[in-house]
């Protein structure tokens, strides 16, 4: 006996309909019997990509998402060219134009929207054209073939981009709109001004603050008049005046409607059988008309009716960008100032550069940027982080520049980097690569590209980059990834999640933990038990058992693999300062296990390269002897203290660098941190110790003690941020073991200080470490607590026998 | 037949992995948080990192060198990488381990 499925009938072939079926296929492959119905005769295809069709720099076969096989595959029926006429929900059936009659158990509604036709004579015309799906695109290029002369209704999005593929086709176009300047949602008027000179040069003809009485012609399209009674001649007239959602069929059938379809938080309308998503559906009052929102509601429909009952869609904010080649122009939240609001601007006519930025209570509101917009997706990151802004101020409007360049500074467009320039270092990707695949391969989020061409996927400096590509290739409707964003594949929880609820229900274990948050794979994934092992070691010191399954294989056999699967044994040198007597043993060690590489380390320490495992515990037994310590050259946790001579020897040293730095080192080695953690104390403002590129630096002077913070001197270069200055060692140490504690508590896994304090803000991190005294003295006790556990030497622990399976074989087989 | 016994099931930490060492190469020995054990090839198709050093999760190991995934019942990539560790088939049998060894010689 079969066993009956459930019936899931989907209305509309679109990006939000078909989305919701790729993720339910994800979660439930088996669990429905599905049938789409979609009006147009085309399988799946990316609306997105119309524009580029339109210009020619694509082919409509270049935008198919799923092609027919998809769906037989996937054993979905599909009716291409039906239009459902009504929704019998009494019955739970719907039925075609044509008298096809199909019951459903759940129904998903994606009838997307229409296009706004305006109420004025001649709109039934042929030569007047909407901009909304292939078979109009069809139509204006066979228009364009025959007809010179082509007026857009509509200076808005759509209505540009239509306009610049008809000029592109060889049509003479001129651009009807209501308002001053065009994109006025996205634009204010200086901007809009810069758009619309770009756009002139290349031929566009504006007519603006115009409106349109009557369009003319007798059998066909012939012209257009305006209220002013001035005329123009057209060819071919496109309406693009923007969109409304298609609820006609759904109101028809009494599912409750406003402006679009409304649903609650779970997409479901209010008949609980039926689900909506996409453009027809209004959410918190929001109608939404790009794609990344619709993905995410498309994700959390799905999670409901793959009967995961969890997620909720809570809203998304947007950012727009325009496809028109050449042309660069961001905009996302709110971007006309309000009463109270602080504008920042930035305004190059000659370079052809325009950026404005809204701040309320230090935080960024919104964004308009026009000529130069690689700093988009960080600007939208900080308006959905809700970062205090206040110590970014002075560089905010010049960009990230520090940040996610990846070496390329310089080049503020990714639009204008050849295709050849390298963007991914880690692994050798450029951007023609990473475009392609986009393209080809249909990506459309940053996993996507990562997955595929490894771009991004390592060190993740050019995930800024990366993004960027995403958004140039694929158009407005890229939004980069949700403000609340999953560890990995195994969970919906994000990384701000999982602290939160180990505080909240006192959880112990990783196996409660992946319960209490609802993982959905049996033991989770390299990505997320390393993060979740490290977020329970953090919250209950001494108490959580360190999972060793859980750790990377350098951090669980406390030395690093090396390319050729041996190791590297990098003993701790207290800051720096060595002996003849040190060297010496270090040096016998060496010879007797005939270490091929020798090497003095950037962290003042000497690296021994290419000892194989099983060597391991034996030269850690003889190293411990010798009164070494393991140096976590290894770890995400405190790394070196590099110092300078200081005071001893040095004639401009103010202070006893080396001899502070010790101390340093010795309360904190061993402790864990999210990432790698290094500290630095130079003598003077020389700063010879580089003090100023460390995750804690110390700079000495006359009058006591610099402490700088957030410092990155690797794959991308920050210098720190001034957080105070302090007058003892004492204070020193203290104000090193609170920042530390704060940074082990707040900040994500696998997040270096750099990225999070720009996250979180410096204000936020001084408000902690410097202003509340009280608060501090928390931190520091709290951090002086869990070392108390994290100080038994790892390599003295293994010489005498931990863990000895990890070092041997099982079996030789002769 | 060829079948060796190389050890014990206890010998294997849960969601960890042990190295048996033939005259033909390292076999890596993996054992799931479910009892099961799988040996594959030591080498990651990619550029040949040690498999066994990998987080051991689900049916899956990861690559320690560049996080490639590795099916563990079949030895293929996870798509969309491509390759394959050849596998090798272990049995248990009263908590021991055998191991089966082709095109070679007891």
């Amino acid at each position: 006996m079969t066993v009956k499925k459930t019936r899931l009938v989907v209305i509309g072939n679109g990006m939000a309909g078909i989305r919701t079926i790729e993720e339910l296929l994800k979660m439930s492959p088996d669990e429905y019997e599905i049938t789409v119905f979609g009006a147009e005769l085309q399988p799946n295809y990316n609306r997105i990509l119309l524009s580029p069709v339109l210009s020619g720099e694509m082919k409509f076969q270049d935008t198919i998402l799923n092609d027919w096989s998809w769906y037989e595959d996937n054993h979905i029926t599909l009716h291409v060219g039906k239009t459902v006429s009504k929704i019998d929900r009494f019955r739970c059936r719907v039925e075609t134009e044509d008298g096809l009659v199909v019951p459903y158990d759940r129904l998903l509604i994606a009838t997307g929207s229409n296009p706004i036709m305006l109420p004025v004579p001649g709109m039934t015309l042929p030569g007047v054209l909407a901009y909304r799906s292939i078979d109009d695109v069809e139509k204006m290029l066979i228009a364009a073939k025959t007809g010179k002369r082509a007026v857009v209704i509509g200076g808005g999005l759509l209505g540009l981009e239509a306009a610049n593929g008809l000029s592109l086709q060889g049509m003479e176009v001129s651009v009807v709109h209501l308002c001053d300047w065009p994109m006025e949602r996205q634009l204010d008027k200086v901007g809009g001004g810069m758009l619309k000179e770009a756009l002139e040069k290349r031929g566009l003809k504006f007519y603006l603050a115009r409106q349109t009485e009557a369009i003319l012609g007798e059998d066909k399209v012939t012209g257009l008049r305006f209220k002013d009674g001035e005329e123009i001649e057209a060819d071919l007239l496109v309406m693009a005046a923007g969109i409304r959602p298609n609820i006609q069929l759904a109101k028809s059938a009494g599912i409750h409607c406003e402006r679009g379809i409304v649903v609650n938080d779970t997409m479901q309308t209010f008949d609980p059988k039926i689900y909506s998503v996409g453009e027809c559906v209004q959410h918190r009052g929001q109608t939404y008309g790009l794609v990344a929102p619709l993905f995410e509601q498309a994700k959390v429909a799905a999670n409901h009716l793959a009967q995961y009952g969890r997620m909720r869609y809570e809203g998304s904010s947007v950012s727009t960008k325009l496809k028109v080649t050449g042309i660069d122009l961001f905009s996302a939240g709110e971007f006309n100032a309000g009463i109270g609001d602080e504008e920042l601007l930035l305004q190059d006519t000659a370079r052809g550069v325009y950026k404005k930025l809204v701040l309320r209570d230090n935080k960024l509101r919104g964004a308009v940027m026009y000529g130069e917009t690689m700093d988009g997706p960080w600007y939208f990151q900080l308006m959905r982080d809700g970062t205090d802004v206040s110590e970014l101020r002075e560089h905010l409007l010049f960009g990230q520049m520090h940040l996610g360049d990846s070496g390329l500074g310089g080049v503020s467009s990714v639009a204008a980097m050849p295709d050849n320039a390298e963007i991914c270092g880690c692994n050798g990707v450029c951007k023609r690569t990473i475009v392609n695949a986009i393209i080809d391969k249909k990506l459309f989020t940053l996993e996507e590209v990562r997955a595929h061409t490894k771009a991004s996927a390592s060190c993740g400096s050019c995930t800024g980059l990366v993004e960027a590509l995403l958004q140039n290739t694929l158009g407005g409707d890229y939004s980069a990834k949700s403000s609340k964003k999953a560890i990995c594949a195994c969970t919906e929880a994000a990384h701000q999640d999982v602290p939160r609820a180990i505080q909240n229900l006192k959880i112990k274990t990783m196996a409660e933990l992946m319960q209490a948050l609802a993982w959905k794979t049996p033991d989770g994934c390299h990505v997320c038990r390393p993060a979740l092992n490290y977020y329970l070691m953090t919250a209950w010191p001494g108490v959580y058992q360190d999972d060793s399954r859980s750790r990377f294989i350098n951090e669980r056999v406390h030395a690093n693999i090396q390319k050729d699967g041996t190791y590297s044994v990098i003993p701790r040198i207290w800051g720096g300062m060595t002996s003849p007597a040190e060297l010496r043993s270090i040096a016998e060690i060496a010879e007797r296990y005939q270490v091929p590489t020798v090497h003095i380390t950037g962290g003042q320490r000497i690296g021994l390269y290419g000892v194989t495992k099983e060597n391991l515990p034996k030269m850690w037994g003889e190293l411990v002897e010798a009164g070494f310590v393991s140096g976590h050259a290894y770890g995400k946790s405190l790394r070196t203290v590099k110092t300078c001579v200081g005071l001893d020897w040095c004639r401009f040293g103010t202070q006893d660098s080396s001899g502070l730095g010790i101390k340093v080192e010795k309360m904190t080695w061993g402790s864990w941190t999210p990432h790698k953690f290094k500290i630095a104390v130079s003598g003077c403002p020389r700063n010879c110790a580089e003090a100023t590129i460390k995750d804690f630096g110390i700079v000495c002077v006359d009058s006591g003690y610099e402490i700088h913070i957030g410092g990155n001197g690797g794959i991308k270069v920050r210098v720190t941020d001034f957080l105070c200055k302090v007058e003892t060692e004492a204070l020193v140490l203290e104000y090193c073991g609170a920042f530390m504690q704060l940074y082990r508590e707040q900040a994500h896994y696998m997040e270096r200080t750099a990225p999070w304090i720009e996250r979180v803000g410096l204000a936020y991190v001084k408000q902690h470490i410097v202003e509340d005294a009280a608060g501090r003295a928390d931190l520091y006790a709290r951090f002086l607590e869990s070392q108390r556990y994290s100080q038994d030497d790892p390599w003295k622990e293994r010489a005498e026998g931990k863990d000895a399976h990890e070092y041997a074989a099982l079996a030789t087989i002769a | 037949m060829n079948w060796i016994q190389v050890g014990a099931l206890e010998d294997i930490p849960r969601q960890g992995s042990r190295v048996v060492n033939t005259a033909s190469g390292e076999i890596a020995l993996f054992r799931s948080i479910d009892d099961q054990v799988f040996a594959l090839n030591n080498r990651c198709p990619h550029k040949g990192g040690p498999l066994s050093q990998g987080i051991v999760h689900g049916r899956r190991v990861t690559c320690p060198l560049h996080s490639w995934v590795i099916d563990l019942e079949t030895g293929s990539a996870l798509a969309p990488d491509v390759g394959c560790a050849h596998r090798h088939e272990v049995r248990i049998a009263h908590g021991a381990l055998f191991l089966e060894i082709k095109d070679h010689a007891i």
